[in-house]
């Protein structure tokens, strides 16, 4: 998965959590969480969702890296091709 | 078993609206079913039916508001062999029979669904006279069919709404093909409905403030609170998570709040004078914990549905029970069974919350226990300067049941409980 499809990606998981949110109105370096107002339980369900549409086990520890929109999608490309 | 009443779904509730009917006559239904979607002022609610039996006929037709109590339809009792084989009453529905929009597992493939909907349907023919609707930019639509209509990709202008004022329900989403001779079943309903407005997003806002405002003000007024406070070290149970959710696949694992409600849970066990209601008599203490879950929705309200007999889930199974309970609430499909009876309500703000929250208590219960962010504290243990992951657990209590002495208690209990993370 390249950076474009796995930004695709977020927003369509996003979507769902949060159906109000334009991926493109938010700073990529801004917190997620504060930014699309999303709780911990929302951020659980987003990981959830990735695993189940990709395969793809965020370990707890990895959460921090997760937390802009940069870094997820990083994250996720970085996952993916390895 | 004869009449089925609009059920109570919360101490603020006098009335409510029928959204739609999920049977009809001759429809066997069975305990746990849901058979109608009840509007209140916060939310519209599944309301499940108590005992198996047929329906007869339905009293109340979709649109209509009546007041808690009163009949909505007649069942008749049936023995469990005949209720499978034969259903009794008035229209057997024709084997062909969609299946219910609930079961999603046969639903039509998001494609098909779509073009159903879109064609005019005998539900429509035989309906409602969209024309004679005010000029309404609004779509109107239940939250539910809302929901599936995103899901399936169904452009909501494009159906025709056969509920109260026109909305779309999500029977019309999922409605009989063309060709399909209509049941019968909900036509009569539907033909009759009066004009009632579908309850617009805008609407709901307004009205969910009121009802919140109403409450809150009436709690204030009744009941004297008195508040108590702590700061939980959370070091173990944070310790013991980590670990743990290490172990567990994505799916299930756990988040602080599922410890913090089950030990909040097993405290109201140990302390039961605050876990109950306040009744004509004075305090009524309640055998079971069914823990309130404060659920905050996006866009503005929260709705406090409860977790039943929390006190006896593994942390997992609470976990599991409240994401699903979270979920539905934002999707707007709780039960009537799980808004009518907490016994004891926590709001915990998550890690995006403040420091602290001093609740105000729900009537009629007895005690609202609030929990802030997880946060890292300078903390003094055995001689010793470190910094810990803690928690400030407050409860707020009716002092016509208890005295601070008990609040301080139960909150010592909550402190306790959570040091041994593993036996929660």
């Amino acid at each position: 998965m390249n950076l474009d499809e796995s930004r695709a990606l977020l927003g369509r998981l996003l979507h769902r959590i949060a159906p109000e949110v334009d991926l493109d109105q938010v700073d990529p370096d801004a917190p997620l969480q504060d930014e699309m107002d999303l709780d911990s339980m929302d951020f659980l369900n987003l990981v959830t969702a990735l695993h189940d549409e990709t395969g793809i086990d965020v370990p707890e520890r990895d959460y921090p890296s997760l937390s802009t929109i940069g870094g997820f999608v990083s994250y996720v490309e970085a996952a993916s091709t390895t | 078993m004869g009449d089925f009443l609009m059920p109570s779904l919360g101490a603020d509730m006098d009335s409510g609206r029928i959204v739609e009917w999920r049977v009809g006559p001759g429809d066997t239904v069975h305990r746990g079913d849901i058979v109608a979607v009840v509007d209140t002022d916060k939310a519209d609610i599944e309301v499940e039916v108590f005992e198996d039996g047929v329906i007869e006929a339905l009293l109340v037709e979709a649109g209509r508001e009546v007041s808690v109590g009163a009949p909505l339809a007649r069942i008749a009792a049936v023995s469990g062999a005949e209720a499978q084989a034969t259903p009794v009453g008035a229209v057997a529905p024709p084997p062909t029979k969609p299946a219910k929009p609930t079961k999603r597992a046969t639903k039509p493939p998001p494609k098909q669904a779509a073009k159903q909907a879109a064609k005019p349907s005998p539900k429509r023919a035989a309906g409602h006279d969209v024309a004679s609707q005010p000029a309404t930019t609004r779509l109107r639509a239940s939250p539910l069919a809302r929901r599936e209509a995103a899901e399936q990709g169904i452009d909501l202008a494009a159906v025709a709404g056969t509920g109260p004022g026109g909305a779309v329900v999500v029977a019309d989403l999922t409605g009989p093909t063309v060709g399909t001779p209509p049941t019968g079943r909900a036509a009569p309903a539907v033909a009759a409905a009066p004009e009632p407005a579908g309850r617009d997003q805008g609407g709901r806002q307004a009205s969910m403030r009121r009802a919140i405002g109403d409450l809150m003000a009436r709690s204030k007024r009744e009941i004297p609170h008195y508040y108590v406070a702590t700061t939980v070290d959370l070091a173990a149970a944070t310790a013991w998570l980590a670990a743990e959710n290490d172990r567990r696949p994505v799916g299930e694992r756990l988040l602080p709040a599922a410890l913090l409600l089950k030990a909040t849970a097993l405290a109201a066990r140990q302390v039961p004078t605050l876990n109950g209601f306040w009744g004509a008599g004075g305090f009524e203490p309640s055998a079971a914990v069914h823990l309130g879950v404060a659920v905050a929705l996006r866009g503005g309200g929260l709705v406090a549905p409860a977790i039943h007999d929390a006190e006896q889930l593994a942390v997992g199974e609470l976990m599991a029970a409240l994401r699903d309970l979270v979920e539905r609430a934002r999707a707007g499909r709780l039960r009537a069974s799980e808004m009518a009876d907490p016994t004891i309500t926590v709001t915990s703000l998550g890690e995006q919350g403040a420091d602290e929250v001093l609740g105000v208590i729900y009537p009629p219960q007895v005690a609202m226990v609030g929990f802030g962010r997880v946060k890292d504290r300078p903390w003094a243990s055995d001689g010793m300067l470190g910094v810990h992951p803690t928690v400030r657990a407050t409860l707020a209590a009716d002092h016509r049941a208890t005295d601070g002495h008990e609040g301080s208690r139960f909150l010592a209990a909550v402190d306790r409980l959570l040091q041994t993370p593993e036996e929660l």
